[in-house]
């Protein structure tokens, strides 16, 4: 029959016999890996310090542990945690059979152990097997989901864009109001409709009106702010929505250039290019607080105002003026559009 | 079927005869699909259709591109964790084969929902092994011969290898181990770390 001691070396790498006296005398193959000198003949607990369920300060407290789960460290290599068991060697002495639980792949990692530093019966090999395949897995799962996210905020964007001129659509205009209602943040909205570009587009050709379209376009982002949102609500309709910007001054400046710069002849593929501009103006103000589609309405209204008053100039919504287009009456509602 | 099956055919092909030939073997292919991700899931009916869609558009048999599938997968930088989660099989070519059995589970261990061919490996006389490959994506037996040929390039073994076609049901490979110090050992350390990825 083997020696116990010989049995030991044979299948346990990382055990320990401790003497009567309390010093090693014997260790497994592998701590001859972990950085240490050897320890045989050491006193056990100047070379390991245990840390749970209790600190032995001599061989039979360490020996009252038997059969309890320890969890103790090397003294040299205090960040490596390791856990074990002691067994009375019933001759005064003790042996702990150790082993890394889950500090294997750092273990594995600072120390270069293979897979001889272990018993073939561990299943520390399938736990490092398992631990790559899951970065390896993982990493590809992130790289489709970087994937998928470009292409999601590629696809918001588009949703929010008007493909012809670049400015924001509709949509974006309902989600930047619905975001000004829930704020404290005051604000005017321009409305403005093209004079005469149903004519243009009719007489031209649409690549003359969409030339027009894109004109407008840079004419607004070159005549407003960073934080105004520019919008091409559908066909010669836009939409400036200015955040903090309620100085009825300044307002009359900005809507006064944008009708000057957009009425200004131009040369579009070889062609005379004339047309005008029209807006109607609301703004929020902190005392009378409204929904952001009253607002618009109200703009809407001014609109058509300013159209009704002769074209080629802007209004402020005023109260005489109603909330809707119902409260004015009807030929000049039905000139929009000219 | 496993976006991982798919994506590695893309990669072989794009990488070994670029992205053109890929690109011209899909659209011969008729599917909708042109791209695949290693992290979907897709109808297994499209694995047959595109093989032999790269195999006419490139003029090689089926299991002829099968096989240098499996020599690409375990020599290619790109997929590096192959190789060593292959060489978690086992210290010599050898232990590697008697470990084969265990590949269906230790894939399904590394990747949920990957399945693969059940594997039996028998070593009837010493250093003559036979293998029977049983089950979907079919062909897999040719991936295999391909993969362990490179595997014991990678040992530093010696071994011949032949798949010898399908007998009820299953694809039956021998390998026959001539020298194992034939060439230097490419070597594998368990600290090792490689950032390369699966597909």
């Amino acid at each position: 029959m083997i020696s116990v001691t010989d049995l030991l070396l044979a299948i346990r790498p990382l055990h320990v016999c401790i003497g009567p006296t309390g010093h090693i005398r014997q260790v497994g193959k592998s701590f001859c890996k972990l950085g240490i000198d050897d320890p045989t003949g050491s006193r056990f607990l100047e070379v390991f310090e245990i840390l749970r369920p209790a600190k032995p300060a001599s061989m039979s407290e360490l020996r009252d542990l038997a059969g309890q789960v320890l969890r103790l460290r090397l003294r040299a290599e205090p960040g490596l945690g390791l856990r074990g068991l002691v067994v009375d060697d019933r001759a005064d002495g003790a042996i702990l059979d150790l082993s890394f639980g889950i500090a294997v792949v750092d273990a594995v990692q600072r120390f270069g152990l293979t897979a001889q530093d272990f018993a073939p019966s561990d299943l520390v090999m399938e736990l490092l097997f398992l631990q790559e395949a899951k970065s390896s897995a993982m990493a590809a799962s992130f790289s489709l989901n970087a994937r998928l996210n470009g292409a999601r905020l590629a696809a918001e964007t588009d949703a929010l864009t008007d493909g012809l001129t670049g400015l924001h659509n509709r949509r974006a205009l309902d989600g930047a109001l619905a975001r000004l209602g829930q704020s404290d943040t005051e604000y005017a909205i321009l409305q403005m409709d093209l004079d005469r570009f149903k004519q243009v587009n009719d007489t031209l050709g649409h690549s003359v009106g969409d030339a027009v379209l894109k004109r407008v376009a840079a004419i607004v982002r070159s005549q407003t702010r960073q934080d105004d949102l520019l919008v091409r609500a559908g066909g010669d309709e836009f939409v400036v929505v200015c955040p903090g910007l309620t100085d009825d001054l300044r307002l009359t400046s900005l809507a006064a250039g944008l009708i000057r710069a957009i009425s200004e002849p131009a040369m579009i593929d070889g062609q005379d290019v004339t047309i005008g501009a029209s807006i109607g103006i609301a703004v929020s103000r902190m005392v009378v607080r409204c929904d952001p589609a009253t607002h618009v309405s109200r703009a809407d209204v001014a609109l058509y105002a300013a159209k009704r008053s002769g074209r080629g100039r802007h209004l402020f919504w005023t109260s005489g003026m109603g909330d809707s287009l119902a409260d004015l009456d009807l030929p000049a509602a039905q000139s929009r559009g000219g | 079927m496993h976006g991982l099956i798919f994506r590695t055919l893309e990669a072989f092909i794009s990488d070994a005869f670029g992205p053109d030939r890929w690109a011209q073997a899909v659209a011969f292919s008729d599917l909708p699909i042109t791209s695949f991700e290693a992290m979907l899931q897709y109808d297994a009916a499209y694995f047959p259709i595109l093989l032999t869609a790269c195999a006419q558009n490139l003029d090689r048999a089926p299991s002829v591109i099968l096989e240098d599938l499996g020599a690409y997968l375990i020599t290619h930088q790109n997929h590096a964790s192959v190789r060593r989660l292959m060489r978690f099989g086992g210290d010599t070519f050898s232990e590697l084969l008697h470990s084969l059995d265990d590949l269906p589970g230790r894939t399904r261990l590394a990747v949920s929902g990957l399945e693969l061919p059940h594997v039996h490996v028998r070593e009837p006389i010493p250093r003559n092994f036979t293998i029977h490959c049983t089950g979907t994506p079919t062909g897999f037996g040719h991936v295999l011969v391909g993969l362990l040929r490179a595997m014991a390039d990678d040992y530093g073994t010696l071994a011949v290898l032949d798949h010898r076609g399908v007998r009820d049901g299953a694809e039956i490979i021998e390998v026959q181990v001539i020298e194992t110090a034939f060439a230097d050992d490419r070597g594998f350390s368990l600290a090792e770390t490689e950032a390369a990825h699966l597909g």
